[in-house]
């Protein structure tokens, strides 16, 4: 498989090209864009052009270093790995370093592999608060990351495993921490109840903070609650998570909207989190929208509707506008509220919705038709009675820099008769309620200017996070800014300067036990990714409260995560004990450690055993050895299987777990 | 010692040889030899030869004795033909297994106290009868298999794990299988896979007795200050004379050494060795300057290495015996049996 400048993000190729080390500071690690498109072989087509653009650019940029300082080109060598920068081996674990909380992924799949359940479901807990919810719901950026993908095939089905470590686990009340019995006195307020706010309420009542939620819905939850369907996300697992942030003392103000911030900042309140989400669906303004507006809803107000039961049927024939998650989760609510015939039409190419690829197959399982290239034109209606759209069929066209356009062919209009269209064609945010002359700057798409590593706005008491801050995500983004967000208000109530950002906590940890055994299994498991079973589709169609996936049992579990390569446990090297007899070199499967002549990075890359061409993954460089070489050692498909180590006669590598841990306000 | 099986995940971009073959389907079992052991280097080095020559296992015969060098066949070649033999009787087995099928390439694995000691008498009789075989010695001066005594081939002078002197001269065995008229005799190190991987590669493709001395390291047993067979040992006093490239037939010679100091050396099979005099004096087809220069460096204390003499005009038994170019396992009945007429000619011609 041709990769080379390619990776995959977003479920579309990406290509990206490495900057050298003396450009770095002016342009970054590397170059990259998007090629909107997921299949390979026309990522492949679009690669040269883009590639060639890149490295212009770099060429341009070294020429104008070259003048400014007159230097040449100078013979570098690359530098002795640093481990004790906690990024470098955290950047091993690639699921980890993936994962907007950095949670840590294979330290609780080997708890489940150990049946320790509700220890895996802590872990969880402590680093990205609601388990349960996000192990049938979350985006999943630590799986594309797996090491699998690139030494096997598929990745480990972590978040898959996550819902075993929730589904499983003991009563957890007793472990979770409570408020302590006096405050600090500081009150904290937290303007929409979603992830995000919830995670910053959990990390500050810890700390003695009065948080209070202020909520327009009745119940806390935000979009878990009212975008995602109860088919993928029951109520009781919702309601467990969120109770469990709730109960710990978070003061709860629900059926309140907040509609104007500058008389909120009135309010006796140190610090305002905003956590509003992006709850405006965007609407779809052609011919016939006016008239026919009694069966045309929006996506996410639909599904609002259906969560606070305001809704309990459809019409018989139903349009789902749009390719991304919403419409999918829009198509299969439809088919059980009682609708026959549901069709999805999207703008763009099958190969570039936006939607992730499990959702499209769930849909798809579920006989729901899929038509791509087809562009809305009008609703049609008879009096005000909606009939039918009309779609003009395009076709995506590429220009040379790899911008998309969708050209309408020749064909005739396409007619389609429906009952009922549903509108999720994307969301915006909403930011009306918050005046323009309170100090709180806006800038570019009328969104908040917020700091990307404090979460601070230009107004210094108000701190956003999760969808409010940049636009839609997921939930596990939410908890990852709730955290961060949670250490500047601490900081800021404090004093402190806000933009000093605590360091993460690591451990490593040699895992020898005798001659030949380690604390980890280090068998390479090949059994291919397992499928988690489903409930029986005419049943399940039958209702919105039938979840769908029915989750791994313990022997499933316990077999996908013996598939983990335990990526945290890191092949650890010390020059000091080395003979350099190359035992190591001669037994490691995958051809990562060499031992040669330090040299420029490009040149190393291309002269060691195997070239090593992923750029993402860091060459592990020893300092010079007694022979005058070096080891260096390619992370890229190392197994973490720990033969190197076994085969050391001095110890000079061992296998040590990394435990990394994000800092939280707490810790 | 390993417990787990070696994962059979390989690099994805492993390269593949003539044959479709990767590095990886050369390899053998999983080492039981100790962690650090120069002979699973060897193991490696013959893997990478027969991967680089693309070799078809099925046309390759491992032969070995005893000791913890004739182990080490099970770690390479898993598909190749194999006979782990008596000790010291691995060339006696060879003989009889190359007469019966001169087609296969013999590749016989022992160690110093299987070559130098017990198998002293058939190892010498094997190169005199220039029995078409690559013969590597792992010669780690010791006898590791019975905790560490002096092997025959040990430095005078060299000190055991436990403290003892050792008071008895070596055999140098690359010495020895000159004077006995071997065609091809080389010694590398087991620790320097850049020498020791062309210089195996030559070997495969000579046709008559061709023997590598490996010194490789026993890190259990002989791997401390005080003895003349340990990594830093031999790094230190290691001399090599002779840089060495293997050239198939067909391809380019790409080395470019400086002029004066290449000498070229054409095979039977029209394939070529190209050598790289590291010492201007020093030239591996002159038999007597070969064995002054292996004395002068014993007696300096240095370890000569490389390919320290070729005769490529040396004729195999096969030849010398004049036996038919048709492996004898090949003939059948019709070939084997002359027939009536001709019987009763020749007995004829006896009266």
């Amino acid at each position: 498989m041709d990769t080379k400048y390619l990776f995959k993000r977003h479920n579309t190729y990406w290509v990206k090209v490495a900057v050298p080390k003396d450009l770095r500071k002016e342009l970054g690690f590397d170059l990259r864009t998007s090629l909107h498109t997921h299949d390979l072989s026309e990522a492949q087509k679009l690669r040269e052009a883009v590639v060639e653009g890149f490295k212009s650019q770099i060429f341009a940029a070294k020429e104008n270093l070259k003048k400014s300082n007159g230097k040449g080109f100078v013979k570098t060598f690359m530098p002795i790995t640093d481990t004790s920068d906690p990024q470098y081996y955290h950047k091993v674990v690639d699921c980890q370093y993936a994962c907007p909380a950095h949670t840590p992924v294979p330290e609780y799949i080997r708890k489940i592999s150990q049946n320790k359940y509700t220890e895996a479901y802590m872990i969880n807990w402590e680093s990205n608060v609601f388990p349960g919810i996000l192990g049938r719901t979350c985006d999943r950026p630590c799986e594309p990351a797996c090491r699998r993908t690139r030494t096997h095939e598929k990745p480990v089905a972590i978040c898959r495993l996550k819902r075993v470590a929730a589904d499983f686990k003991d009563d957890v009340s007793d472990l979770l921490p409570k408020a302590p019995s006096i405050s600090n006195g500081k009150r904290i307020a937290l303007i929409g109840g979603g992830p995000a706010s919830l995670t910053v309420a959990r990390d500050l009542i810890v700390m003695g903070y009065e948080c209070t939620l202020f909520e327009k819905d009745p119940q806390a939850g935000g979009l878990m609650r009212t975008n995602i369907p109860s088919f993928r996300l029951p109520e009781e697992v919702l309601d467990a998570e969120v109770n469990q942030i709730l109960d710990m003392g978070l003061n709860t103000k629900f059926n309140s909207e907040i509609t104007s911030l500058k008389n909120f900042l009135n309010e006796d309140f140190e610090a305002v989190f905003v956590g509003t989400g992006a709850p405006k669906g965007k609407d779809l303004n052609i011919g016939g929208r006016k008239e026919a507006k009694a069966n045309i809803h929006i996506g996410i107000d639909f599904l609002t509707s259906i969560a606070f039961k305001h809704i309990d049927s459809i019409g018989k024939k139903v349009i789902v506008l749009g390719g991304g998650n919403t419409a999918m989760d829009c198509c299969r609510s439809s088919l059980r509220l009682g609708a026959e015939d549901v069709k999805v039409f999207v703008r763009s190419p099958f190969s570039q919705m936006k939607a992730s690829e499990w959702e499209i197959e769930d849909a798809m399982e579920e006989n729901i038709p899929i038509f791509e290239n087809h562009v809305p034109k009008k609703f049609i209606h008879d009096e005000g009675k909606l009939t039918g759209m009309e779609f003009q069929k395009v076709e995506a066209v590429f220009d040379s820099k790899g911008n998309r356009s969708l050209v309408p062919t020749d064909d005739d209009p396409v007619i389609i008769e429906c009952d009922d269209v549903l509108v999720a064609i994307g969301q915006d945010n909403s930011f009306e309620w918050i005046e323009r002359d309170i100090g709180l700057e806006f800038g570019e798409w009328d969104m908040p200017v917020v700091n990307p590593t404090t979460f601070q706005s230009t107004h210094p008491k108000v701190f956003f996070g999760g969808d409010a801050a940049w636009g839609p995500e997921n939930i596990i983004w939410a908890a990852a800014h709730g955290h961060q967000a949670a250490i500047s208000i601490h900081k800021f109530c404090q004093n402190e300067d806000i933009n000093k950002r605590p360091e993460p906590g690591t451990n490593l940890v040699s895992q020898k036990m005798g001659l030949h055994e380690w604390s980890y299994d280090n068998d390479i498991s090949q059994a291919k990714r397992f499928l988690v079973p489903k409930a029986d589709q005419e049943v399940a169609l039958k209702s919105l409260k039938i979840e769908v996936e029915k989750g791994f049992d313990e022997n499933l579990a316990m077999e996908e995560a013996q598939r983990c390569l335990n990526c945290d446990v890191q092949t650890v090297f010390s020059e000091s004990l080395c003979i350099e007899c190359d035992a190591c070199v001669d037994i490691c499967p995958t051809d990562c450690i060499n031992f040669m002549f330090n040299g420029p990075e490009g040149e190393v890359r291309q002269n060691i055993r195997i070239p090593a061409l992923n750029i993402e993954q860091d060459l592990l460089v020893s300092k010079i050895l007694p022979t005058k070489r070096t080891m260096f050692k390619d992370e890229d498909v190392c197994l973490h299987c720990g033969l190197c180590a076994e085969r050391c006669p001095t110890g000079a590598w061992d296998m040590q777990t990394f435990l990394y841990e994000e800092a939280k306000v707490y810790s | 010692m390993t417990y787990i099986v070696k994962p059979a995940n390989h690099h994805p971009n492993l390269e593949k040889n003539k044959l479709g073959l990767t590095r990886r389907d050369y390899e053998g079992t999983i080492s039981t030899l100790c962690a650090g052991c120069g002979h699973d280097s060897i193991s490696a080095a013959v893997i990478e030869a027969c991967y680089d020559l693309s070799l078809s296992s099925d046309q390759i015969a491992k032969l070995s004795g005893i000791g913890c060098s004739s182990k080490s066949p099970s770690y390479f070649l898993n598909q190749a033909h194999g006979f782990n033999s008596v000790h010291g009787r691995m060339p006696s087995v060879a003989t009889g297994a190359n007469l019966g099928n001169k087609d296969l390439l013999y590749l016989g694995v022992s160690g110093d106290g299987d070559t130098a000691s017990i198998g002293i008498g058939q190892f010498m009789h094997a190169a005199r009868r220039q029995l078409n075989i690559t013969y590597i010695v792992e010669n780690n001066g010791t006898y590791g298999l019975t905790k560490g005594q002096f092997s025959a081939t040990n430095d005078q002078g060299s000190k055991s794990k436990y403290g003892e002197i050792n008071t008895l001269s070596p055999i140098d065995l690359p010495t020895m299988a000159i004077q006995l008229g071997a065609g091809f005799v080389g010694r590398s190190f087991s620790g320097d896979k850049d020498q020791l991987v062309p210089l195996l590669k030559a070997a495969m493709k000579f046709k008559g007795f061709s023997l590598i001395d490996i010194i490789s390291p026993c890190v259990t047993f002989n791997n401390h200050v005080g003895s003349t067979k340990s990594y830093d040992h031999i790094r230190e006093h290691n001399e090599s004379i002779s840089s060495l490239d293997f050239v198939p037939i067909g391809q380019e010679i790409k080395t470019n050494y400086a002029a004066g100091t290449k000498v070229d050396v054409p095979l039977h099979d029209g394939e070529m060795l190209t050598l790289e005099k590291l010492s201007k004096q020093y030239n591996p087809l002159d038999k007597g300057q070969a064995i002054q220069s292996l004395n002068e460096a014993e007696k300096n204390g240095k370890v000569l290495t490389g390919l320290l003499y070729i005769n490529p005009d040396v004729k195999d038994h096969i030849e010398i015996l004049n036996i038919s170019d048709t492996p004898l396992n090949q003939l059948t009945e019709n070939e084997l049996c002359p027939g009536s007429k001709k019987l009763n000619k020749i007995n004829a011609s006896l009266n």
